[in-house]
């Protein structure tokens, strides 16, 4: 008896310092120099958590954990090493999944358990019971689809149907409505097969709503997507911690539901609109064709890569505007090459990096770490917006849409007030882009159309070491 | 400094939190830790938000990789649900939940770890 109190001690003091350790862990991010550190820190944290655990006397036998450790290692570790940069959204879209999976699947394996509790759950357990099984089922289909459209193997494109909004509300509803029936009936125990039905309905509703949820989100909305199923994953384990008593998941689960949902509010303020916006809106379909119109009767003016790299080339103050484009064609060691030329000849060369550029947040940031620019080069929207008056060269690669006057000044457009790069203010601008395509928003830009720009069309990275070269020989 | 003000909060309503649990489990009402445990969501998250609200956005793809393996403390209760006295079935689920969560810790920080690795300063000139 006294054996198993100073166990329980001795696991309680290990949840503390894991606690302690994330939190700790997550302030190292909020600096670059003591992020790596702080990191270290959480996965010493999460390490004591789990020997903790292990030593749970409610254990009797250790083969499956082994297994399931071994397994999860096997497959995690090699994720973990080899998934490329640009690949990133996808993986931490997928991640998602499997953190809902484990949820899930505790939040059924307790509901079932408790069955055969005398008393149940009670009703603060089964509404942390089912809250966590339906934030996780939802989040486990909703990561799919996520990870579905960043891999491309489902549309990036919003998919829409007649009655979509009718068929999900029904669904939404009727999910909710089970749970609320479950928290009735099933707090003070169950028998019977009504409960187990009413629990395996419920969950099978919230993996539709997951689908049905990510169906009509376009691709340019993924970060917003991302983010908040990263919050809905934080807060079904934090609903874990409920239902089993456990302070460990409670703050390990407020911490990842906080940083989604911050996240959230960031990427929806930067694309200036609202969480209901994106999840309803349906981005980018029926719009393309109003504004395809502003286009016609303007001309752009294309210039080769040996232009572009006169102009680059003699510039002393230089900003590299990076979008998805770069990602995509994998462009970004080339433009560190170009950047590291243009300052062995005395230029100066930033990055401006609008909070939605690419597919998650700080997703440009970290392609453009891997090239091995440094980060004191990069900046964010508000960092940089009123230098751009002072700079001769703004290069844009494959950003559109972030860069659009439109924003500032045309109240017609759909993506008015959105916050912009203010790269018209350029001396002059150079764009890359692989062809006059509109960006994912389906609207014209009329900075293409400016007299200061001038369009370099091709492929990103080869068009640059193009241009690479050409300043070499200059 | 607030963060830290904040962390010793959460940790002092974390010890309240685990003796009044030990306290609460011979009585018949659970209520007493449960209100503790909304004290403790409460002052992580407020701690979480603190601190999150100040990642700059040249991190914030590393922080999410971080929660993510963070989150996948999940882990715990897994092991718990896959090793205790349970039918097998149940045993098995935890097994699969186990699984996925150690894809998560394991992945999430070898990756979080390697992309902060890549963030540079630039060089002092020699």
């Amino acid at each position: 008896m006294i054996d198993q109190q100073i166990g329980a001690l001795f696991v309680q003091v290990a949840y503390i310092g894991a606690s302690a350790a994330f939190i700790l862990g997550l302030r190292g991010l909020t600096k670059p120099d003591t992020a790596r550190r702080g990191m270290q820190l959480a996965a010493v944290g999460m390490l004591l958590a789990i020997i903790g655990t292990l030593l749970n006397h409610e254990i009797v036998t250790y083969q499956f954990i082994v297994i399931g450790l071994v397994v999860g290692s096997a497959i995690g570790l090699p994720m973990g090493l080899l998934v490329p940069m640009t690949a990133m959204p996808q993986r931490i879209a997928i991640s998602h999944m499997f953190g809902a999976l484990a949820v899930t699947l505790v939040g059924i394996a307790e509901f079932v358990h408790y069955r055969d509790v005398a008393g149940g759950p009670g009703v603060v357990k089964m509404v942390a019971l089912g809250f966590e099984t339906l934030f996780g089922a939802l989040t486990i289909t909703g990561s799919f689809m996520a990870f579905g459209k960043l891999q491309g193997f489902v549309t990036g494109r919003p998919v829409t149907f007649p009655g979509q909004k009718l068929i999900n509300a029904a669904v939404f509803l009727g999910a909710v409505g089970l749970y609320a029936t479950l928290v009735l009936t099933q707090s003070g125990g169950g028998t019977g097969d009504a409960g187990l039905i009413m629990f395996g309905v419920m969950t099978v509703l919230a993996l539709i709503i997951g689908v049905t949820l990510v169906l009509p989100i376009g691709g340019a909305d993924m970060p917003v997507v991302v983010s908040l199923l990263n919050s809905y994953a934080g807060l079904a384990a934090s609903a874990t911690g409920f239902a089993i008593g456990n302070n460990i998941l409670i703050v390990a689960g407020a911490l990842d539901g906080a940083s989604g949902f911050i996240l959230s509010i960031l990427m929806s303020k930067a694309m200036n609109r609202s969480f209901a916006n994106v999840l309803f809106g349906a981005f980018g379909g029926e719009k393309a064709a109003v504004s395809a119109k502003s286009a016609e009767g303007l001309t752009t003016r294309s210039i080769t890569a040996e232009d572009a790299a006169m102009r680059i080339g003699y510039a002393r103050n230089v900003i590299i505007v990076p979008g998805y484009g770069m990602a995509v064609a994998q462009a970004q060691h080339a433009v560190r090459e170009l950047a590291e030329l243009i300052e062995k000849r005395g230029g100066r060369v930033r990055f401006a990096i609008h909070p939605v550029a690419g597919r998650m947040p700080g997703h440009m940031n970290v392609l453009l770490a891997e090239a091995n620019v440094p980060y004191d080069h990069l900046f964010d929207l508000e960092e940089i917006n009123e230098e751009f008056h002072a700079c001769d060269v703004a290069l844009v690669l494959g950003a559109n849409d972030v860069t659009n006057p439109a924003a500032k000044n045309d109240p017609g457009s759909p993506i008015y007030g959105m916050p912009i790069l203010n790269v018209q203010d350029a001396e002059q601008v150079i764009v890359v882009k692989r062809g006059m395509a509109t960006g994912f928003a389906g609207i014209e830009n009329e900075l293409f159309y400016l007299d200061k720009t001038s369009m370099l069309f091709g492929d990103a990275k080869s068009v640059l070491s193009q241009v690479v070269t050409e300043v070499k020989g200059l | 400094m607030t963060a830290l003000l904040t962390a010793l909060g959460a940790a002092a309503a974390f010890i309240a939190a685990t003796s009044s649990n030990a306290a609460s489990a011979t009585s018949s009402t659970l209520v007493d830790g449960q209100i503790v445990e909304i004290y403790v969501f409460l002052l992580a998250a407020f701690t979480g938000f603190q601190i999150i609200t100040k990642v700059p956005p040249l991190l914030h793809t590393p922080l999410m990789a971080a929660t993510n393996a963070i989150s996948a403390i999940s882990l715990v209760a897994s092991i718990v649900i896959a090793g205790a006295e349970r039918p097998l079935f149940i045993n098995i689920m935890g097994m699969v939940a186990v699984a996925a969560a150690t894809i998560n810790v394991v992945g999430g920080f070898v990756i979080t770890d390697r992309m902060l690795k890549m963030f540079k300063k630039t060089e002092a000139p020699k």
